[in-house]
């Protein structure tokens, strides 16, 4: 993949931005040296990315988030580090988007910096089986309603439609018309398709840019549980 | 809906309420059930419905009162400390023989305890939790499916007995995603003809109140509404028993407790351990019935709960000191793994007690 200096991901609440973010910044990291994930969530205290901190920081990875992350401190607080990202130039980063457009505020206070170096990707995360947004012009209003909120262009959409544990081949493949569709209308490529590595060798030859995500090393108090 | 969506808990309670025709939501934010207004919030005005932030939680319960009291299917949702607020209205609409659907998305207590799961307002939900002799009906959830299915469920049983139906969630089931069908056979909402709805000089006026100056008339009430409250007990216990047929030891534990006891059970069985389960899904009234019988067969009766220890009353009180009932706890917003709870049986299936 041909990185940019940041790349932004954004969506709605639940579409999967924060197990992406985390894939996304290990792969950055096969390919640049000076590396950070960046939680800029203000709006859920659950499911963040620091569930994945110690697999981020065996990779090197630099982790810029607040330190009420995770913890009963339920502030909408942003990291003083966050300055990193855009003073420090010889850095790549993945930076991990709260949710609708309530999430995607935060961003906005470094839309300026971020839109005039011009050297990001803006990805628009989507998911057919979220109920919100299952067609076309629902996705089309998120979108909006996030640029809106961050003053930053999208550059591109993630297909990340699944059931969860349900998920199986069918519901991914079934989901590709709605994505290119949306691609289509909202005048973005489609990035890349993403699945859990389970499912990855049935269909890489079936859905172009399909990107294999590694759910099981991002589990959450839930998943670690058990719960069936 | 027919097709599966991938949900949140408490985004499926609220649109679960919105296809069992709630309308009208009254809220306040606090965390972890913020979803459930957030929701709200984008769907009730493109159906015509209201959502409304009120500026306290007691706002938002009297606004309840009020629309249940015109005859709407109304709801409201909290996690812990708002409840404890809302408990003075939910009292009233109790004393006014009103329906209302009522969600709490339990967090760890007392006080403000924290933001993760908790069980620990099982006495407040099952013992009234406001003034006076009450009693909510009270549901639990314990997968994201039952989120959807309880809540509508919850409307049915408000309108049929007119009393708050509390759904007892925690933060775990209120944030995790699962697939959820929304494919249901729908219940027409009974006829209201109590309902404040205007006279248009037709009829008399009706009154919902819950004030009454003559003690003799309050005692007749009160009396007249425990008699409903059998009829509830009589009907509507609902619960779950799982590999319980030749169980030796039975766990019992309802909502997210539950779902990590079914792990346990199935780690306990590979080891040759005869382990079943009783899970509650009515708290109040609760299923006692269940327990009666299994008292008779098993040896002993362990009671898995995210408090310390409230739920084991009902099972020692229903189990009638037959068997020995102990507790497998975790709190605070701490979950048991299904390891822990193991242990708890190795304990008792080695003799200690």
């Amino acid at each position: 993949m041909n990185y940019k200096r940041l790349t932004l991901i954004c969506g709605h609440y639940g579409s999967g931005k924060t197990n992406i973010a985390v894939n996304l910044a290990l792969a950055l990291k096969k390919a640049r040296d000076n590396v950070a994930l960046a939680d800029l969530d203000i709006v859920n205290p659950y499911f963040r990315a620091k569930d994945s901190i110690d697999v981020l920081e065996k990779n090197g990875i630099r982790f810029i988030c607040s330190e009420f992350a995770n913890s009963n401190v339920d502030l909408p607080a942003l990291p003083q580090e966050i300055y990193a990202l855009t003073d420090d130039k010889s850095l790549s980063a993945v930076i991990d988007v709260g949710g609708d457009e309530r999430g995607a505020l935060a961003l906005g206070r470094l839309s300026g910096f971020i839109t005039e170096e011009n050297d990001y990707e803006m990805y628009l995360v989507i998911n057919k089986y979220r109920p919100l947004t299952p067609d076309c012009e629902s996705v089309r209003d998120v979108m909006y309603e996030i640029q809106n909120a961050c003053r930053i262009p999208f550059t591109g959409i993630i297909n990340n439609s699944n059931l969860g544990r349900e998920t199986t081949a069918d519901t991914v493949l079934n989901s590709c018309d709605f994505a290119n569709e949306c691609a289509k209308r909202l005048n973005l490529p489609l990035v890349m398709t993403t699945v859990e590595d389970s499912l990855y060798s049935e269909l890489k030859d079936k859905i172009p840019n399909l990107v294999s995500l590694d759910i099981k090393r991002l589990l959450d108090q839930t998943e670690r549980n058990g719960l069936e | 809906m027919s097709e599966k969506v991938l949900m949140k808990g408490n985004e499926a309670i609220a649109e679960a309420a919105i296809i069992a025709g709630c309308r009208h939501y009254f809220g306040y934010p606090i965390t972890p059930q913020t979803e459930i207004a957030a929701y709200m919030a984008k769907r009730m005005p493109k159906i015509g419905g209201t959502f409304l932030q009120a500026e306290s939680e007691i706002a938002a319960i009297n606004m309840v009162y009020g629309a249940s009291a015109a005859g709407m299917r109304v709801m409201t949702s909290s996690s812990s400390p708002g409840i404890s607020l809302k408990s003075e209205g939910i009292s009233y609409i109790a004393g006014s023989d009103l329906p209302a659907v009522i969600v709490n998305a339990q967090r760890g207590g007392p006080g403000l305890g924290g933001i993760q799961p908790s069980q620990s307002d099982y006495f407040q939900a099952t013992r009234g939790g406001g003034h006076g002799d009450y009693h909510m009906i009270v549901l639990t959830p314990a997968s994201v499916q039952e989120m959807a299915e309880l809540t509508i469920k919850a409307f049915d049983l408000a309108d049929k007995y007119r009393m708050p139906v509390m759904i007892l969630a925690d933060g775990t089931i209120g944030q995790m995603m699962e697939p959820v069908s929304f494919d249901f056979k729908l219940n027409d909402a009974p006829e209201k003809p109590w309902a404040t709805t205007g006279t248009k000089m037709q009829r008399e006026h009706n009154v919902v109140n819950s004030l009454f100056l003559k003690p003799a008339d309050l005692e007749v009430e009160n009396m007249k509404r425990f008699e409903r409250y059998e009829i509830v007990k009589e009907n509507e216990p609902m619960y779950e028993e799982y590999m319980t047929e030749d169980a030796d030891i039975v766990l019992a534990a309802f909502g997210i407790a539950a779902r990590v006891c079914k792990n346990a059970i199935k780690k306990a069985r590979r080891e040759g351990i005869k382990v079943g389960l009783i899970r509650p899904i009515t708290v109040w009234p609760f299923p006692t019935k269940p327990f009666e019988k299994i008292a008779e067969t098993c040896k002993a009766i362990i009671s898995v709960e995210l408090s310390m220890g409230q739920l084991i009353e009902d099972v020692r009180l229903a189990s009638g000191g037959k068997v020995p009932v102990t507790l497998c706890n975790r709190v605070g917003g701490m979950i048991p793994e299904p390891e822990e709870i193991l242990e708890e049986i190795h304990k008792i299936a080695n003799g200690g007690k």
